[in-house]
């Protein structure tokens, strides 16, 4: 049951599935496991976050493409249930309405670019998507009438899902039992059932074909797959989840930017988290956005109280500076590549 | 018995397949006729495609390397970037530093710091292109995907130990005194800076173009891009070109990076990653590998992306996007694809 | 009866080499002599591993096995470009030509080490008159017959030990074939060593002066060309037909 729940790819590993089983029972359990607005925050968006590179892996580690768009699909899903919360004012239908939208603009726009790029040449996608998606967070911010440009917008969800609403008279284990708590509890089994259908997609004949094709696509061609078409199938699955995640992200946030969902620094960000975790392989986009989202929210502090430390040893505060934490980022990123491809899920399983 | 001796062409090419090489070529004055018609004041025009083709020619130096070193080695440097930015930190250091020459009200004072500026960029990012092909590509010679995920963490890198060095803030600077203001011509007011970088950008080219077509170097280049294996088959070590070339293109990318400071008169660590954009375009549209190829799109680029922003702000990237594909439709490959032997 | 194989001193042995091309073994246990100053025929059917084997003495591909060695020297693990200098001219089975390229430009590339010699190119030019008359123009141009001979035409651009030639008649009218053919023993009458791929029955039987036989990544037999064009049952034997129908 459990087996097939993960479509037959199990963890394949007694640490990555304790990891695993930690990381799950943590998120399941964060609003009562760690009480207060920051960490709920931060439990929210590793459920977003996974579901962001899973799908990214989809793309990257199964079938072999680079893309620098997925923060522009991200940012579609999330665009859309702003708007659509906006416009059509505040409800459920609103946020379906929204989610449908900024899916289908995501898949159409992913079909486009897929098409158009991965005929000719792979690596065309790669410079292609990175100049389309900086077009779009440059247009995002002109717009403004639309898009409320550089201050993004904000917006009114359901009352349900808001601190507002309250659901019992009494804590539940020291909690209120409120909108906040549904809305999260909302992003989590959205995310839950998202990454299990990645899941499933990637062990389904369908990712087997992908994986032939990024090993030899020239003998997948031979064997008679059309390898644009199943290329641009990925991008446009990857794409439509990316926007699902963009959109569960707006309903947790109530807001949306440029800096929370296009910036380059998140697209970033989504590569750090694959390659950390593990490319080619699903589990590792919850170990690396997991690992990546924590160490963000301390790992800066870490590295103040570490430059304040040293302050009168020559350049070395400066190169430990909280802002500078991207730089380390930077090393371990390129070391990665290098030295463990396979990433944490890899060395896990015994074969990095 | 011999062999025919003819060449083995139709005996009448029609006027259109006489025609067509020049088309990429003939692009760039069709665009500025267009401009011109659609562009309602004559003077307004004329500074517009003096300041696209200043833009168009800067461009063109920064991208000119990349495109050759994936050309020759199949290699694709997202990092690029990074030597635009360190070119630009280090020459605006050294003209900062040479403030007694650019203040001086003399063209020939004011030259030479700017010479200076450069030559120190040219010299920086060279030796940091080298450091960087060795230490970040070298490895991941032959695989794509790496190579993009380790130069693009490779840019990240740099960019972070520019803010490391300078400071997080952006720096800004005023032209050298010669090459402030602004020259009339045919009631157009026409930046003395944008004249010079036509200038330099157009003699660069011709150098490149020159050393591509008479110098042993370039034959070898150029036969090398289109197969690499018989030009190592015939004795040459292409490893050395290929490092001589990323060198080069490091160091013409760092050189760029100085005269697109010059023109914004700002810099900032992310200048290159930003300028990224439209340089993949540019070497898309020109076709990955070939130098012509890249010296057109980036005068397309320049020209569009002006005209654009005088007609219609908002979509003036989003117009580049648009002339790639459209060349893309027309060319898959780009407008002068490299013959490539596997 | 024809005289007997040429006894030299080999320029190139091959012993034992086996190469893989990603997961496939192309060549496994290639044995070869090629005797100085000789015309050495490569013989086999198609996909035996004729050209693996050229390509691995140029290093293009490696022998992860076995060892070669040239002119006395061990060139098994040597970069391509040092094995080009040592002294072998290499005629690809594409031909290799750089089509960007003018003819001049291509034979200027060919001499690696200097200027093009002039007598040189006057012996070239009576061989490939084509390559005079098109002297300036662009290589891609070419038609396939003339860019055969530009492709020979590059290694002979300078003096070279040893020729690597991949298939010259491939695919070529028999007029360009004759043309070839006597370029091809104009460099033989030079005292030139030469290993030939050729499928063309007559231009082998006539240029050879011994020959080794592949098939499925071995060398199957060696001996004189004499021997092998005079057994018609040998011939079926090791290449499935004989020379005659061909």
């Amino acid at each position: 049951m459990l087996t097939r729940l993960l479509s037959g790819d199990t963890p394949r590993s007694l640490p990555l599935t304790l990891i695993l089983l930690a990381i799950l029972v943590s998120l399941a359990l964060a609003p009562f496991l760690f009480p207060g607005t920051r960490s709920v925050d931060t439990a929210a968006r590793i459920c977003v976050f996974i579901v962001l590179v899973a799908s990214y892996d989809l793309m990257l580690g199964y079938a072999g493409i680079v893309s620098f768009a997925h923060t522009m699909f991200f940012g579609m899903g999330a665009y859309g249930v702003a708007l659509a919360s906006i416009h059509m004012g505040r409800g459920f239908d609103a946020l379906i309405v929204g989610t449908l939208a900024g899916g289908i603009a995501a898949a159409a726009l992913a079909l486009v670019i897929g098409l158009f790029s991965l005929r000719v040449r792979a690596i065309f996608f790669a410079m292609i998507t990175l100049a389309v998606a900086s077009a779009v967070a440059v247009l995002v911010s002109q717009l403004s009438g639309l898009t409320g440009g550089e201050d993004g917008l904000n917006y009114k969800i359901p009352r349900a899902l808001t601190s507002a609403q309250k659901y019992m008279d009494e804590k539940l284990f020291g909690v209120r039992v409120n909108g906040k708590l549904l809305n999260y509890y909302l992003v989590f089994a959205c995310s839950t059932l998202l990454f299990l259908l990645l899941l499933r997609i990637v062990n389904s004949p369908f990712g087997r074909v992908l994986q032939s094709i990024r090993e030899n696509d020239f003998r997948a061609e031979a064997i008679g797959y059309r390898v644009v078409y199943y290329r641009t199938a990925a991008t446009c699955l990857s794409a439509v989840a990316a926007a699902l995640a963009g959109s569960l992200y707006a309903i947790w946030l109530r807001y949306v930017g440029p800096d929370t969902t296009l910036s380059f620094e998140i697209m970033v960000d989504i590569l750090l988290m694959v390659v950390i975790g593990g490319m080619g392989t699903m589990y590792g986009a919850v170990i690396g956005a997991t690992l990546f989202i924590v160490a963000q929210n301390y790992l800066q502090t870490l590295m103040g109280a570490a430059a304040e430390g040293l302050e009168g040893v020559p350049v070395l505060p400066l190169l430990l500076n909280p802002d500078r934490w991207l730089l380390w980022l930077g090393v371990l990123f390129v070391l990665s590549v290098y030295f463990f491809p396979t990433g944490v899920v890899g060395r896990l399983r015994g074969r990095g | 018995m011999s062999a025919p001796d003819h060449l083995p062409t139709m005996a009448q090419a029609s006027p259109w397949q006489r025609l067509e090489p020049h088309v990429p070529l003939l692009l760039i004055p069709v665009l500025a006729l267009l401009g011109f018609l659609l562009i309602p004041s004559t003077s307004s025009w004329l500074t517009l495609t003096v300041s696209g083709l200043a833009m168009g020619m800067m461009i063109f130096i920064m991208a000119s390397g990349m495109t050759l070193v994936f050309g020759l080695m199949d290699v694709i440097n997202f990092g690029h970037g990074a030597f635009i930015s360190v070119g630009a930190f280090v020459g605006v250091t050294v003209l900062l530093g040479l403030s007694g020459l650019t203040g001086a009200p003399s063209l020939w004072l004011n030259l030479l710091a700017v010479i200076l500026a450069i030559t120190a960029a040219a010299l920086a990012t060279g030796l940091l292109g080298l450091a960087f092909e060795k230490v970040i590509v070298q490895p991941v010679y032959g695989y794509h995907l790496k190579q993009i995920l380790v130069t693009m963490g490779g840019l990240i890198i740099v960019e972070q130990l520019i803010l490391v060095i300078w400071g997080p803030d952006e720096i800004f600077l005023t032209r050298p005194e010669a090459l402030k203001g602004a020259v009339t011509f045919a009631g157009a007011a026409i930046e003395k800076y944008r004249l010079v970088a036509v200038g330099f950008g157009l003699l660069l080219f011709l150098v490149m173009r020159w050393m591509l077509r008479s110098t042993r170097i370039g034959l070898i280049v150029r036969a090398g891009v289109e197969n690499g294996e018989m030009v190592e088959a015939l004795g040459y070590r292409l490893r050395l070109v290929f490092i001589g070339v990323f060198v080069a293109g490091s160091a013409l990318a760092g050189l760029g990076g100085v005269m697109w400071g010059l023109y914004q008169e700002v810099i900032t660590a992310h200048m290159g990653a930003n300028l990224m954009v439209m340089i993949f375009i540019v070497v898309i549209i020109g076709g990955l590998g070939s130098v012509e190829g890249c010296f057109i799109g980036a005068l397309l680029v320049g020209l569009m992306q002006n005209y654009v922003a005088f007609l219609e702000p908002k979509l003036a990237l989003i117009s580049n996007i648009g002339l790639m594909v459209a060349i893309l439709m027309w060319r898959p490959q780009g407008m002068m694809p490299v013959v490539k032997a596997k | 009866m024809s005289e007997p194989a040429p006894q030299k001193a080999p320029i190139l042995r091959i012993e034992g080499a086996c190469t893989n091309i990603a997961q496939y073994h192309i060549l496994q246990g290639v044995d070869l002599e090629v005797p100085a100053g000789a015309v050495t025929m490569l013989l086999g059917r198609n996909g035996v591993g004729k050209t693996t084997t050229l390509r691995t003495i140029m290093g293009l591909w490696r022998a992860h096995r076995g060892r070669i060695t040239f002119d006395g020297q061990e060139i098994t693990a040597l970069p391509t470009p040092a094995i080009s200098r040592a002294g072998i001219g290499f005629v690809p089975e594409d031909m290799g030509i750089f089509s960007d390229l003018t003819v001049e430009e291509n034979m200027t590339l060919a001499a690696a080490s200097g200027p093009l010699d002039s007598a040189r190119l006057d012996w070239i030019f009576a061989a490939f008159p084509p390559l005079k008359t098109f002297w300036k123009k662009e290589a891609g141009t070419l038609s396939g017959g003339q860019k055969q001979m530009l492709a020979i035409a590059r290694a002979m651009a300078e003096e070279r030990k040893l020729y690597l030639i991949d298939e010259p008649t491939k695919g070529l009218a028999p007029a360009i074939i004759a043309t070839m053919a006597g370029a091809l023993r104009d460099l033989k009458a030079q005292g030139a060593s030469i290993l030939l791929v050729e499928q063309n029955f007559g231009v082998a039987r006539m240029l050879g002066d011994t020959c080794a036989v592949m098939d499925d990544g071995r060398t199957v037999w060696t001996g004189a060309m004499a021997d092998l064009a005079d057994d018609t049952s040998l011939q079926e034997r090791l290449m499935g037909l004989s020379m005659e129908t061909a």
